[in-house]
């Protein structure tokens, strides 16, 4: 790119990328805003009018989406503080115990990343059904606890801890888990907060599994109770513009928050290529 | 040592045995429920099951509405995966520029689709694509284009859903594009610039050749993704018109939690993975070749 014009050029190719970008964004908010119908005038308009919040207080106070919401959280806060655990414990063994047949194992994981979840979906179902966790926060839960991506991620962070940390704890008596609890968690802190939210808005945003597991009203996450209302109210944009922001706005938030964390999860997630 | 093992077992266990048991044992599982009879009356009583060996996946095969949802995944996939990697290339050379400002601002807004819950997009969309009242058809009819009926023309429903999906998705690999275009060292640019290369031909002849492995990642990765196409359609068009947008998965999702047909179900469900693992390793081997 040489000279002004090209540089002119170049920035006008970014915005116009990034307003198409941000329009659906933007418009869903601002038709959240609009009273009944408002979104279907001519000719049409961008901003409501007069701004109100009649669609949120239909969602909230007719149609109950703080229910749905409420089991989102649930689902989300359960599944990401299980599998920090879980995996952190998993990653550490990987990356710092020695056992027989270590690197094998950690093999047969990685192979799982190409295999298709929906492929254990049916019996996935039919086994959840027969431990009655069918309908429950549980059986939403229970598959997130543990994944091969965050075992992964874990253990890359934790090869990097010098041995030299974990030897002086041992010589000074410390048991395995106290070394992973007191010396090696700590350590991690930036790792597990790249864990955390790649858990949170994996299962936060997760339609496929809680949508066949999840068949009681009462229990739908909110993607779930989302796609059954666009059905009943296909005509009504602006509260379902309002749903649509409820639904995304907690991840977008928590992004914007901590992209950096999060970014650098997915490219940890890309070099294993 | 051997407490160290011990040690290990401990460690590894509560992973290990969610990840074996909600993982890896119903994939087993699913294979062999593939190869049995399992339907409605099998859910009632167990009694029911019987095993059929390759039976399901013959009528599989046989069956239309297969072909039909396959050729639908891999219409979505031939065409909006190298669609969303060539978006994702162009958002990365336009934010990795060295004339470009607020760079990061730029990355955050193209990244944002991304994170949103796919669900909630879809519906924005399925307004945005109303004949009447929706944003792009509003903006074709001022410019004196005419209306397309976006999701209601069996022509142009699968077209509106790969839009969905370049919207969502690009973001994602333009940070790897980022990643790798980062990796090229400047002397590259400068010897080419020396024998006298434009523009063009450095993009030809250095940025496109030193990314060879990302072409690699993120096409797998994109490939893998969208030949499980499921919540878009199911969204938006239920896998309408005419079944114009009816997928693999989709056609799964009926089958077996719609009619119960769980045998048949997961039949299709192993098809799916053989095509999955035929992209990986025909990509692999595209790549090796080059």
């Amino acid at each position: 790119m040489k000279g002004r014009r090209g540089v002119l050029l170049l920035h006008a190719a970014l915005i116009a990328g990034g307003a198409l970008t941000l329009f659906p964004l933007l418009w869903m908010l601002s038709a959240s805003f609009m009273a009944n119908g408002e979104a279907t005038t001519f000719p049409p308009h961008l901003i409501p009018h007069a701004a109100t919040f009649a669609q949120y207080r239909q969602l909230f106070v007719r149609l109950n989406i703080g229910r749905a919401f409420l089991s989102s959280a649930i689902v989300a806060v359960v599944a990401t503080l299980g599998s920090l655990l879980f995996n952190s414990m998993a990653g550490y063994a990987f990356a710092r115990l020695r056992f027989g047949g270590r690197d094998r194992l950690f093999g047969l994981l990685l192979s799982a990343l190409i295999i298709p979840a929906q492929v254990g979906m049916l019996p996935l179902f039919l086994m959840m059904k027969g431990m009655h966790l069918v309908n429950t926060y549980w059986g939403a839960i229970l598959p997130a606890l543990a994944s091969v991506l965050g075992i992964f991620l874990i253990r890359q962070f934790m090869l990097s801890v010098p041995q030299e940390l974990l030897e002086a704890a041992r010589i000074e008596g410390a048991g395995e888990l106290k070394i992973y609890w007191s010396v090696v968690m700590p350590l991690a802190r930036p790792v597990l907060a790249t864990l955390a939210i790649l858990t949170f808005m994996t299962t936060w945003n997760d339609f496929m599994w809680p949508l066949i597991v999840l068949s009681d009203q009462r229990r739908y996450t909110l993607p779930v109770a989302m796609a059954s209302l666009v059905g009943e109210h296909a005509l009504d944009i602006e509260l379902m513009m309002a749903g649509a922001v409820v639904t995304v706005l907690p991840v977008l938030v928590l992004f914007l928050a901590l992209q950096r964390s999060y970014i650098s999860g997915l490219m940890a997630g890309s070099v294993k290529g | 040592m051997k407490a160290e093992a011990r040690a290990a077992a401990l460690f590894l266990a509560p992973a290990l045995a969610v990840l074996g048991l909600f993982f890896f044992l119903p994939v087993v599982a699913g294979f062999a429920l593939s190869l049995t009879d399992f339907d409605l009356y099998a859910l009632g009583d167990l009694h029911n099951v019987r095993f059929i060996a390759l039976h399901n996946y013959a009528a599989v095969l046989k069956s239309g509405i297969f072909w039909t949802a396959l050729g639908n995944t891999l219409y979505f996939a031939l065409v909006g995966g190298p669609l969303t990697v060539a978006v994702s290339l162009g958002a990365a050379l336009l934010v990795n520029a060295k004339a470009a400002r607020f760079k990061p601002l730029f990355r955050t807004v193209y990244f944002a689709p991304v994170v949103t819950t796919l669900v909630a997009v879809a519906i924005v969309f399925r307004f945005l694509y109303h004949p009447r009242f929706g944003a792009i058809n509003r903006t074709l009819v001022s410019l004196g284009l005419p209306a397309i009926d976006w999701l209601g023309d069996p022509r142009w429903a699968m077209p509106a859903i790969i839009l969905l999906a370049v919207w969502k998705n690009f973001g994602y690999n333009m940070i790897i594009f980022l990643a790798g275009l980062q990796t090229i060292p400047d002397e590259l640019y400068e010897a080419a610039r020396i024998d006298g290369a434009g523009v063009w031909r450095q993009f030809r002849h250095v940025t496109l050749p030193m990314l060879g492995p990302t072409f690699l990642f993120v096409g797998i990765v994109t490939a893998i993704g969208y030949l499980q196409l499921f919540p878009e359609p199911y969204v938006m068009t239920y896998g309408g018109p005419l079944n114009k947008t009816l997928s693999a998965v989709m056609l799964m999702y009926q089958e077996g939690f719609r009619w119960w047909r769980m045998g048949y179900a997961a039949a299709v469900a192993f098809l799916l993975c053989l095509v999955i693992a035929a992209a990986t390793a025909l990509q692999m081997r595209f790549q090796e070749r080059r």
